[in-house]
């Protein structure tokens, strides 16, 4: 977490360069966001690391910067929608925070509080999020102690309104609570969100792989998982994995 | 019977929960059931089953004919899309995303070209708009198509079948006119579409969609009112609206149900509220309810090509890709004497005129373009219900994560309360009216 002022220069250059429609990048990046959350630091590229070189790569750095926080209000039936939830009591602390980003919301459950909230979020009659749309995961490997991310899509057909749940667990301890048991449809995504990224849903009738082999080792998906080379008849040599490979990013 | 025998995938083994017996067709007097107690029987149908719609593995618990447990395999065609899409370019990522579903790749690649396009802010101009309508709307034309024919030839009905991939092939040749391939066409890209309609294509569109309003009766004639198709399929695979939002079906399922949630009616995009057309319901959440839904929306897909190709024939000329030449592919395709290629006056341009637009050409070509880190989800109406993006972008040239929602995914979870309590029949007509399509299920 770093303040927005510190970093605000290289932000804007970053929204500059990345495409030319510089008008559109600046309303997309809230104003009000105070917080920036750094989730990886990149230095190098194409191979290139440190100095020795004359091509300037080896000098690059890169903060991966996810949108931060965004503070009140959020705007449209979004306040509705947030201020409904603050008025349950049980959901006390349940919000880590609320991103307001390119037209979408997204708030950060901790994770002993995920089957309450989504029990409101599905029964209450001002919410009323009838429908679970998604679940997958995401792996931050460099976000010490929040390596672990699962997203839920929560779509309410009664108010014709989507949010966005996520959720974080470390590494050492990839547990969620399993919401089966508010979205049965989330049966098979949760399967599937073990089975790429090992983390495990407390409750679920049956966490077994479902598209990977039964014997499968590792979780594809995750960012640590490692990828083959391929060898080739030359001399021995070899493709280096696509993550090893020289790039851009 | 010693022929059997000695058939090594034909034999019985014994296991801890009883034994197990291999049969391959035909030969099921070969079983001595005599040691077996009750009618209690584990059935593997699958992968390999011309009835399972692709590599579909179900395991059925069956006492007599009637099953009494179902449940579905699915992985056997998991082909690691998602995680190859993480070393790929944001434009080449189009090209992997459009095999999942493969009956319906335009709904995979407007899936993912609205996400990114959501990231980076930007909006495609109108004609591509109207270019990714028209060919979405053919797409779910042709998909109905697949999901009639297969469903009629898997209950005997082999003339729907073979009607069925004749029009498809009608809709297939209009793709590989515009787009220059039957499937797999990776046409959408981020910011527009691939390249602009060729000459003559608005004829032949009009005159193909003329020819299919002539053959598109014939499938009510055929089938609405046959007594041994209503036999088939009326009552079966029943699921309604409260089942449906529990296990998260949505498409022509659910609106079989009576509810009219339409992702092009209820969150509009690419203008789908300009064009005039009904959401379909129908009050009967069975299998023969879904094959009603989908022939009348044919004929709704059919009203919106109709008025997307008479908006293209007066946008001549107008760009399919946004003018911002950071983003925008940098050379337009064309058909040559050795076949589709870069066209002769770009290929002018940057060997001959200009270094720098031979620099750019490279750079936007190896390297890509950056999007702003964050995430975004975009969802569209595919055939089969609503198909998601989710993507998640580190600052980079390609996705750090992409992940797609399938409807076929989803909707399979449907199974086992479709089937269950019902006849073994009639599990083959309830997964054919879900639809799904195992390249999606999979990914």
């Amino acid at each position: 977490m770093v303040d927005a002022k510190g970093n605000k220069d290289e932000r804007d250059k970053g929204t500059e360069t990345q495409d030319g429609s510089h008008e559109t990048q600046s309303e997309l990046v809230k104003s009000d966001a105070v917080e920036l959350e750094i989730v990886e630091v990149r230095e190098g590229a194409f191979g290139i690391h440190g100095t020795g070189d004359t091509t300037g790569f080896g000098g690059l750095t890169r903060p991966v910067i996810m949108p931060g926080a965004s503070q009140r209000p959020y705007g449209g039936w979004y306040d509705e929608v947030a201020d409904q939830l603050a008025t349950i009591t049980e959901l006390d602390e349940a919000i880590e925070k609320v991103v307001v980003d390119r037209g979408e919301i997204t708030f950060f459950i901790r994770r002993h509080k995920l089957l309450d909230t989504v029990t409101h979020l599905r029964n209450d009659p001002v919410l009323r999020f009838e429908f679970c749309s998604s679940v997958s995961g995401a792996h931050f490997p460099h976000e010490t102690g929040r390596e672990l991310h699962v997203v839920y899509h929560l779509l309410s057909m009664t108010h014709n309104r989507r949010i966005r749940l996520e959720v974080v667990a470390p590494d050492e301890d990839p547990h969620i609570p399993s919401v089966v048991s508010i979205y049965p449809t989330a049966d098979w995504q949760e399967r599937e969100t073990w089975d790429m990224f090992g983390i495990v849903f407390d409750g679920h009738p049956a966490l077994a792989r479902i598209l990977m082999p039964d014997d499968w080792p590792g979780h594809p998906q995750r960012k640590d998982y490692p990828l083959g080379g391929i060898p080739v008849e030359y001399k021995g040599g070899t493709i280096a994995p696509p993550d090893q490979r020289r790039s851009y990013s | 019977m010693t022929e059997t025998v000695s058939d090594p995938y034909a034999s019985t083994t014994d296991s801890a929960e009883g034994p197990v017996f291999t049969v391959t067709g035909q030969d099921w007097d070969t079983i001595d059931a005599s040691a077996v107690e009750g009618d209690h029987l584990v059935i593997n149908m699958g992968p390999q089953h011309p009835s399972t719609h692709g590599v579909l593995r179900l395991i059925l618990e069956i006492d007599g004919e009637t099953v009494r447990d179902a449940r579905a395999g699915v992985g056997y065609l998991h082909t690691g899309i998602e995680k190859n899409m993480e070393y790929r370019t944001w434009t080449q990522g189009v090209t992997f995303c459009t095999r999942m579903d493969y009956v319906a790749p335009f709904s995979n690649e407007a899936a993912y070209v609205m996400a990114v396009e959501k990231l980076l802010g930007i909006e495609a101009p109108e004609k591509a708009q109207a270019m990714r309508v028209l060919l979405l709307e053919l797409n779910r034309i042709s998909s109905h198509l697949v999901c009639l024919a297969t469903g009629g030839m898997e209950i005997g009905a082999l003339t729907v079948m073979t009607c069925g991939f004749r029009d498809r092939e009608l809709i297939l040749d209009l793709f590989e006119m515009i787009t220059g391939l039957r499937m797999n066409h990776a046409f959408f890209r981020p910011g527009g579409v691939a390249q602009d309609l060729p000459a003559g294509a608005i004829e032949k569109l009009r005159s193909t969609v003329r020819l299919l309003k002539k053959r598109l009766p014939e499938y009510a004639a055929l089938c609405n009112a046959n007594p041994i198709f209503k036999g088939r399929l009326k009552g079966v695979g029943h699921l309604d609206l409260a089942g449906c939002l529990a296990l998260g079906l949505t498409g022509p399922v659910l609106r079989a149900t009576g509810y009219d949630w339409d992702l092009r009616k209820k969150q509009p995009y690419w203008g789908y509220e300009t064009y005039d057309f009904d959401v379909v319901t129908r009050d009967e959440p069975d299998a023969y309810g879904r094959f009603r839904v989908r022939l009348d929306e044919m004929w709704e897909s059919i009203k919106i090509v109709e008025q997307a190709i008479e908006r293209l024939a007066g946008m001549e000329g107008q760009p399919v890709m946004v003018a911002d030449k950071k983003i925008a592919w940098p050379s337009q395709l064309s058909v040559g004497s050795d076949g589709q290629g870069n066209s002769a006056e770009h290929i002018k341009h940057i060997m001959g005129e200009s270094m720098e637009a031979l620099i750019h050409h490279f750079k936007i070509v190896t390297e890509g373009f950056r999007v702003p880190a964050g995430q975004a989800y975009a969802s569209i109406e595919a055939p089969r219900g609503e198909i998601g993006c989710h993507l998640v972008s580190d600052g980079g040239t390609r996705p750090y994560r992409a992940h797609f929602r399938d409807p076929s995914f989803v909707n399979l979870q449907g199974t086992s309360v479709m089937s269950e309590g019902g006849m073994l029949s009639d599990v083959i007509v309830a997964i054919a009216s879900i639809d799904p399509v195992m390249g999606g299920v999979d990914r």
